[in-house]
C-alpha cells in the first residue's frame, strides 16, 4: 500500500530524515517509535504533504501512485489520513459543515455525486456511535474550546467519515489521560479492517497497549534503526531509548 | 479641479431668501469653517492615510436640485436590498431627499424636510441637535457638508414606538453624465423606549466619478434601541466620506454594523457619544477590499457618563493593492467611572501589495474603568489551511471556508435575516471571485 524508499527530508535547510525505508501492506498496523527529535512528526508531515517540509531525496509510493507529487487534498482523496497531534481550532467554521465539505470534495475527486443531506446524516449518526462522539460537540465550531480528548475524538470521527486506506496517527496519545486514550483507541480499532492500514507515530508504548501493532520501528536521527514485532515496544518501554542511542553510537564508532 | 472659488460661488447661489428655521445661520458658520480649513490634506493627523483632498483634483458637480426625475422607479427597483417588501424606504438622489421615491409605511415614524422640522413642530430639537457633532468646526469635510445642508431630512421615531420592519435608506448618485458630489444630510431622533432598525446602502449610476460626503446625526433617548446597518458595495469609481454621529442621551442601546465590500475610497467616521448612565453601544465592522480600493474606519467612543458599556470589533480582509485604515479612539472622561470599553481590530492580508494601518487610541481620565484594546495584522492561518486540505478540501475551498469563518462573527451581528443572508452571499461571491 505504502512504500517509502530512501526518503530524505528537512525543514528550513535543516535535514531531519536521513533515508527512511518502510513498507506497509493492507491490513497491517505499524508503529513508529523514537525519542524526541528523531523525526517522527516530520515523517508524518511529509507523508501528509505539509508544504514547509522539503523532500530532498527518495520516493514514496501510495497505492501505486507517486505520493510526493500530490497536493495534500489529493493525498486525502486518494485515501491518506493524518490524525493531527495538535488539531487546529477554527472559530466560525461549523464542524459538521466542514466534514460535509470534506466528504463531498473527496467524492467529487473520485467522480462520485455528492451525498444528499439524508444520506450524509445517516452516515454521520452511524459513525458517531462507532467512535463515541456527541452531537453537541459537532454542532460547535471546529475544535474551538474542545478539550484534548475531544479534539482527538473528533480526529477519529473525521477518520471514520472519510474512510481512509491509510491512517497516520501522529502522537494521538499526547496530552490524553488513560480513559481518553482508551476511548480514542477503541474508535480506531473499530475502524480497522483487512483493506486499510494504520501507522501509529508515538513516543510512548502505552498507546500500543490499545492499538496493537503488527510491526514496531524505531526511528533515530532520521533513520529506522530497528524493526521488530510488537514486543519491541515493550523492550523500549523497559530499557528506555538510551540503549538505542548507545547501540547506534557503537555502530558509528 | 474643484477650487475654493467654485464652492464659494455655489454657496452664494444656493442661499435661499426665506426663513430656514436657523439652517441658514448654521450653513453660514459651516462655510466660514470650511473656508478656513478647506479639504483636509494628508498632513492632517486624522487624514494621514486617506487622501481625500486628492479626489478634488477631478472636477465634481455639486447639484443644485434633486434631479429626481432622472431616477425612475425601475432604477430603484434594481437597487433594492432583500427584506424591503414591507419596509419603509427613504431615497436620496444626489444628496437630496426624494419624497416622490420614498415610502414611509410605519406608524410612529415621521420623515420631514429638515427646513420644515426646523420651522415648525421640531424647532427646538433641530436647533439643539443639528450640527451636534460640532465636527464641522474641526473637520473641513464635515464643514463642507454642513455648509450645503439642502434637501436634508429630519426623522422622528415616536415614544415607545417599535418600528416593525427596518427602514431602508438608499443613497443614489446619478453620475451618468458628469462627476457628481452629493452631500446627504439627516438628523434622526429616536424617542424614549422606541425601537428601530436602519439599513443604509449606496449606489452610483453611470461610469463617472461620484463622491458622497454624508453626515447623519442620530440622537437616541432613554430605553430606546437602535440597530444601524451600513452596506457599502459600490463601484471602484465611487468614493465616500460617511459620518455617522450617535449621541445616547438616556440609558439606551445601540448596535451598529458597517460592511464595506467595495468602492474607490471609503472613509467612515462613526462617533458614539455615551452621554447618559447605563448606555450600551456595540460597534461591528467588516471590510473586504480588493483592486485599488481604500477603506478607512475611524471610530470614536466617547464615555461621558458612568456605568456604560461599549464593545467594538472590526475585522478586515485586504487583497491585491487594497489599502486599509482603522483608527479607534476611546475616551473615558473623568466622571465616567465604571466604564467598560472593549475594542479589537483584526486584519488578514491576502496579497503582498495590500496594506493596513491600524491604530487604537485610549484616553482615560477616570480611575475605575475596564478598557481593553488590541489589533492584529496577519496572513491567512497556514496551519488551518493545511488542516482543511489534509481532509481532502481543495486549497481554494479551504481558503474560502477559512475566510468565511473569520467573517462569521461579524455577519452574525446582522440581525435582520434577509439582510444577513444577502451580505453572506455577497461575501461568498467575492471570495469565489477573489480566490480564483
Amino acid at each position: 500500500m505504502l512504500t517509502i524508499q530512501n526518503l530524505h527530508a528537512g525543514i528550513e535547510g535543516k535535514k531531519i530524515l536521513n533515508g527512511i525505508n518502510l513498507d506497509i501492506k493492507k491490513g497491517e498496523v505499524h508503529a513508529i517509535m523514537g525519542p524526541n527529535g528523531s523525526g517522527k512528526s516530520t515523517l508524518a508531515s511529509v507523508l501528509a504533504g505539509r508544504s514547509d517540509y522539503e523532500v530532498l531525496d527518495g520516493t514514496v509510493e501510495f497505492l501505486g501512485k507517486d505520493l510526493l507529487e500530490m497536493s495534500p487534498e489529493q493525498r486525502a482523496a486518494e485515501g491518506l489520513f493524518l490524525a493531527f497531534q495538535y488539531p487546529v481550532e477554527i472559530p466560525g467554521l461549523n464542524t459538521v459543515n466542514f466534514i460535509k465539505t470534506a466528504v463531498n470534495e473527496i467524492r467529487k475527486y473520485r467522480g462520485e455525486a455528492p451525498l444528499d443531506a439524508v444520506s450524509f446524516l445517516k452516515k454521520m449518526k452511524e459513525k458517531m456511535a462507532l467512535v463515541n462522539i456527541e452531537q453537541t460537540l459537532l454542532s460547535r465550531s471546529l475544535n474551538e474550546g474542545f478539550s484534548g480528548g475531544e479534539k482527538k475524538r473528533n480526529e477519529v470521527f473525521q477518520m471514520a467519515m472519510l474512510e481512509p486506506r491509510l491512517a497516520i496517527l501522529d502522537e494521538t496519545d499526547s496530552g490524553l489521560d488513560i480513559d481518553a486514550i482508551r476511548i480514542v483507541s477503541n474508535g480506531v480499532n473499530k475502524l480497522r479492517n483487512k483493506d486499510n492500514a494504520i501507522l501509529v507515530v508515538t513516543h510512548y508504548q502505552r498507546l500500543l497497549d490499545y492499538i496493537v501493532p503488527d510491526f514496531v520501528h524505531v526511528l533515530y536521527n532520521g533513520r529506522i534503526v530497528k524493526s521488530g514485532p510488537k514486543e519491541l515496544a515493550l523492550e523500549l518501554e523497559e530499557r528506555g531509548y538510551d540503549f538505542i542511542k548507545n547501540e547506534n553510537k557503537a555502530e558509528v564508532a | 479641479m474643484n477650487t475654493f472659488a467654485y464652492f464659494k460661488e455655489r454657496f452664494e447661489q444656493l442661499q435661499p431668501q426665506e426663513d430656514q428655521g436657523g439652517l441658514d445661520k448654521l450653513r453660514e458658520h459651516a462655510f466660514q469653517a470650511f473656508s478656513q480649513m478647506g479639504i483636509p490634506g494628508s498632513k492632517h493627523e486624522e487624514w494621514k492615510y486617506t487622501r481625500v483632498a486628492g479626489l478634488f483634483n477631478r472636477e465634481f458637480q455639486l447639484p443644485a436640485d434633486p434631479l429626481t426625475g432622472s431616477i425612475s422607479a425601475e432604477d430603484l427597483k434594481r437597487l433594492r436590498l432583500p427584506g424591503h417588501e414591507q419596509a419603509s424606504e427613504m431615497v436620496f438622489v444626489n444628496g437630496f431627499y426624494s419624497f416622490a421615491l420614498s415610502r414611509i409605511r410605519s406608524s410612529g415614524l415621521q420623515v420631514l424636510a429638515l427646513e420644515e422640522a426646523a420651522k415648525n413642530g421640531f424647532r427646538e430639537t433641530v436647533s439643539k441637535w443639528l450640527g451636534d457633532s460640532g465636527q464641522y468646526q474641526k473637520d473641513g469635510i464635515n464643514a463642507l457638508n454642513t455648509a450645503f445642508v439642502h434637501g436634508a431630512v429630519f426623522i422622528h421615531v415616536d415614544k415607545e414606538q417599535h418600528v416593525e420592519h427596518p427602514i431602508y435608506i438608499y443613497h443614489i448618485t446619478d453620475a451618468r453624465s458628469v462627476n457628481i458630489l452629493s452631500q446627504p444630510r439627516s438628523l434622526m431622533f429616536v424617542n424614549e423606549g422606541a425601537r428601530l432598525q436602519v439599513v443604509e446602502n449606496y449606489a452610483t449610476l453611470g461610469n463617472n466619478e461620484s463622491f458622497t460626503n454624508q453626515v447623519m446625526e442620530i440622537i437616541v433617548d432613554h430605553e430606546a434601541r437602535l440597530e444601524y446597518y451600513k452596506i457599502q458595495n459600490d463601484g471602484p469609481h465611487t468614493n465616500q466620506v460617511s459620518t455617522t454621529h450617535i449621541r445616547q442621551i438616556g440609558g439606551c442601546f445601540t448596535h451598529t454594523v458597517t460592511i464595506s465590500l467595495n468602492g474607490g475610497l471609503v472613509r467612515n467616521n462613526l462617533n458614539v457619544v455615551l452621554d447618559a448612565k447605563n448606555c450600551e453601544a456595540h460597534l461591528y465592522g467588516l471590510y473586504f477590499q480588493s483592486g485599488r480600493s481604500h477603506i478607512d474606519n475611524h471610530t470614536i467612543v466617547d464615555n461621558i457618563k458612568p456605568n456604560c458599556l461599549s464593545n467594538e470589533l472590526y475585522k478586515g480582509i485586504l487583497n491585491e493593492q487594497a489599502t486599509g485604515v482603522f483608527n479607534g479612539k476611546i475616551f473615558v472622561r473623568q466622571p465616567a467611572q465604571k466604564t467598560n470599553a472593549y475594542q479589537s481590530n483584526k486584519n488578514i492580508l491576502l496579497s503582498d501589495s495590500c496594506s493596513v494601518n491600524t491604530k487604537p487610541q485610549l484616553e482615560i481620565f477616570a480611575d475605575d474603568v475596564k478598557c481593553t484594546h488590541g489589533c492584529t495584522v496577519g496572513r491567512l492561518n497556514e496551519e488551518g489551511l493545511f488542516y482543511l486540505q489534509s481532509r481532502g478540501i481543495s486549497e481554494k475551498t479551504a481558503r474560502n471556508l477559512l475566510l468565511s469563518a473569520y467573517a462569521s462573527d461579524i455577519l452574525e451581528q446582522i440581525k435582520p435575516e434577509p439582510l444577513r443572508r444577502y451580505v453572506e452571499k455577497l461575501i461568498h461571491h467575492r471570495l469565489e471571485k477573489d480566490l480564483s
